[in-house]
């Protein structure tokens, strides 16, 4: 156990309420938000806009240190280039997310509610997050 | 129909923003859900995985802390197992190999003004509204 198991577990309790709060746990309000032409419903914008007004000045803040609270240096992604696997990557997991509603967090999330639905897809997509880290990215 | 919801959504993300900004400031690591996940499997190229598992520990005990506390967690999940697998392949593989997902790229790569998160961004949602256009209105 260390400083940074316990702040992750923390980060961890408050994102997930977040998802709940906001209403994001549940995959119909998702894609009742990508159905612009049908039950639109504008929430995950709003869900978005205020996560990405406090993560935007709460960055800036942690920033000002030269280092984070728990560990020697900051491991912000380095990559700059928008590349295939990005655009590949990002492309299949659109399909995905508007196939079922569900993205990464809102999944893992709800499935301490043991649905049927949110077992097998945690399931299918733990197989897929693996099998992406064995593909060669071209 | 779903009810739309400005202000607890704006709450919602606002605390999804904050623990962003929480694990940034301790650990100094984007809270990216796909990347966490995928990496709590092995192989393991860090030290990072006790922190990693600590993190979906807390995402997966957030509904239990909240209907202990008396709320309702909203939840409609479809029954056709067989369009939630592929489609759970396809979020788990292609947010994976896309570096990120709502969550990595959506929130924390927006908030660090990162080109590549944008244009992920606006691939992924870009592709999903055509997916749900298709589902909805075309089959």
């Amino acid at each position: 156990m260390n400083a940074r198991m316990v702040s992750g577990f923390v980060a961890g309790l408050i994102f997930g309420l977040g998802l709940i709060i906001s209403g994001m746990a549940d995959p119909a309000k998702v894609l009742n938000f990508l159905d612009v032409f049908g039950t639109w419903d504008p929430s995950l914008a709003f869900v978005m806009g205020a996560a990405v007004i406090v993560a935007g000045a709460g960055y800036r803040m942690a920033f000002l240190s030269p280092k984070p609270m728990f560990d020697d240096a900051f491991h912000v992604p380095l990559a700059k280039a928008v590349d295939t696997p990005l655009l590949g990557g990002a492309a299949l997991f659109g399909l995905g997310w508007g196939l079922a509603g569900y993205c990464p967090g809102p999944a893992l999330t709800t499935l301490a509610l043991v649905a049927d639905g949110t077992i097998v897809f945690v399931l299918a997509m733990v197989i897929g997050l693996w099998a992406a880290r064995f593909t060669p990215k071209v | 129909m779903t009810e739309f919801t400005p202000l607890a959504s704006s709450l919602g993300g606002a605390l999804i923003g904050a623990a962003a900004v929480l694990l940034m400031a301790t650990s100094g690591r984007v809270a990216g859900i796909s990347g966490i996940a995928a990496r709590v499997l092995p192989p393991y190229e860090d030290r990072e995985t006790g922190a990693r598992v600590a993190f979906i520990a807390g995402l997966v005990l957030a509904p239990l802390l909240y209907m202990a506390a008396g709320g309702t967690v909203v939840q409609t999940v479809s029954t056709n197992f067989p369009l939630l697998a592929i489609a759970g392949l396809l979020v788990g593989f292609g947010s994976a190999y896309g570096g990120g997902c709502t969550s990595g790229h959506g929130v924390c790569g927006l908030s660090r003004l990162s080109k590549r998160s944008l244009v992920a961004t606006a691939v992924f949602m870009g592709v999903a509204f055509v997916m749900v256009l298709i589902t909805r209105h075309a089959l």
